[in-house]
């Protein structure tokens, strides 16, 4: 019983310390914000081979399937436990369910936002195939809704490029997937 | 269905989603403008992931075979991989097989052309994908289904931009029109070995065709196009078929395809086992 108490505990540690794991690409956003942190287990040690100390099963899922940033991820993540004491780390990689812009975060939300870059919509808002739909995306700058789109794809596959037509001031739009 | 059936077949998944992908990242620097530039390589990178997530797939499926199935699917091995002495991975699949053992679409190696016939290229597949995939997100094979689930997120996106395009340029000027249907007519006949039957599917491909058709029928009507490509119904003067003895049998490849693969495995040829 109190070994199972234990591994709760250390699960509560590991979930805190993810929180301080950023995107390479989004250095605002944590994992957690992210939401792609699927499961965190901790066990007796999984392999001797591995080290001793607590076995750690984490389970990630990729925003995008060619998302270069996931590799880094998975290193910056272990580098992490690692720097905490846990060697015995085994991080696992899960397509579905898909990951979906609805499992960011509110407080990751906010943070893009200030960082410059306009947060996701709801999913129902906008997410379909239906062509030349305009989607109210508001500015990150000056707050308005009055922007238009210059290309669903930007700097990276989960971005698309906006303009602002009050401010003037062209903006990433993290889009909703 | 059989697990070597399955090994194929995930083969032909990740072999389209690779080719057009390498076609597609041909524009890098080369788009028309910059955002555009972006938005066809960030296609290609979708893309690239796709196959990587098939090609490991693949490779842990053929792992796990037993002797006999490992002799049922080795034409599709790559010779290359039998002398390093480990576990067949994702990039022995990918960049060390030879021509012919590849099993991808001809209509995802033809050269990219001009931006009208990679944009209508982008959208006929992305729309059999779409209807491909919806279908596979069913599928028994549990990976399978989940990879098929992930790409469509991806595919909508992709659709969604060509067809905007197709349209963009159907009715755009008099100059673009004329680009667009020539594509078509270049494009048009390719289509056609998507719903054939490639002897390795594990879904009924034919039955894909109204729904896409449709698709397509209603982007053409919104672009102002018509689709005048006749069917060639004599297969001898179809670039699909070719000559084997006295039969005719569906090409494997085009002409186009050895320089692509030349080009896409140069460094794994030339430094084997290097990674990034």
């Amino acid at each position: 019983m109190e070994v199972v108490t234990e591994n709760r505990r250390q699960e509560q540690v590991i979930w805190q310390l993810l929180q301080q794991v950023n995107d390479p690409e989004v250095p605002v956003l944590s994992v957690i914000d992210l939401g792609i942190i699927r499961h965190v287990e901790v066990t007796s040690p999984l392999s001797k081979s591995l080290g001793e100390g607590w076995g750690v099963r984490l389970t990630i899922t990729p925003t995008y399937s060619g998302c270069p940033a996931m590799d880094v991820i998975s290193m910056d993540i272990r580098l992490k436990l690692i720097e905490h004491g846990y060697r015995n780390v085994v991080i696992q990689q899960q397509l579905s369910p898909a990951w979906t812009t609805d499992w960011m975060s509110e407080e990751g939300k906010q943070k893009l936002k200030q960082f410059g870059i306009a947060p996701p919509n709801p999913k129902q808002q906008f997410c379909s195939s239906e062509m030349f739909q305009q989607e109210a995306v508001q500015c990150p700058r000056c707050q308005s809704y009055h922007t238009e789109v210059i290309s669903q794809f930007a700097s990276t596959a989960c971005k698309a490029m906006y303009k602002c037509l009050d401010c003037k001031e062209p903006f990433d739009y993290f889009k909703c997937h | 269905m059989s697990t070597t059936q399955l090994f194929t077949f995930t083969l032909r998944l990740a072999d389209n989603a690779l080719i057009l992908a390498q076609r597609n990242s041909e524009w890098t620097a080369h788009g028309p403008v910059l955002e555009q530039d972006i938005a066809i390589t960030n296609i290609s990178l979708d893309l690239f992931g796709q196959a990587r997530n098939f090609y490991q797939h693949a490779a842990a499926l053929y792992n796990n075979f037993t002797g006999e199935e490992k002799i049922t699917v080795d034409k599709f091995i790559p010779q290359l991989w039998k002398a390093y002495n480990r576990e067949l991975q994702e990039d022995d699949l990918a960049f060390l097989r030879d021509e012919d053992q590849y099993l991808n679409l001809l209509i995802t190696e033809l050269p990219k052309g001009d931006w009208a016939f990679t944009v209508l290229r982008q959208f006929l597949f992305s729309a059999f994908q779409f209807y491909e995939y919806t279908t596979l997100k069913k599928n028994a094979d549990v990976q399978l289904a989940a990879i098929a689930e992930k790409s469509l997120k991806e595919i909508v996106y992709h659709l969604r931009w060509s067809g905007e395009w197709v349209i963009r340029l159907g009715d755009g000027t008099e100059h673009s029109n004329q680009r667009i249907k020539h594509a078509i007519n270049d494009l048009w006949i390719y289509t056609e070995e998507m719903f054939a039957p490639g002897g390795f599917e594990l879904i009924d491909n034919a039955s894909l065709k109204i729904d896409w058709m449709k698709k397509v029928e209603e982007v053409f009507d919104e672009a102002t196009l018509a689709n005048n490509s006749e069917e060639i119904l004599v297969k001898s003067t179809s670039p699909l078929y070719i000559a084997d003895g006295e039969e005719l049998r569906v090409r494997r490849h085009t002409e186009y395809f050895a320089e692509l693969v030349a080009d896409m495995q140069y460094m794994q040829r030339t430094y084997p086992n290097s990674v990034w």
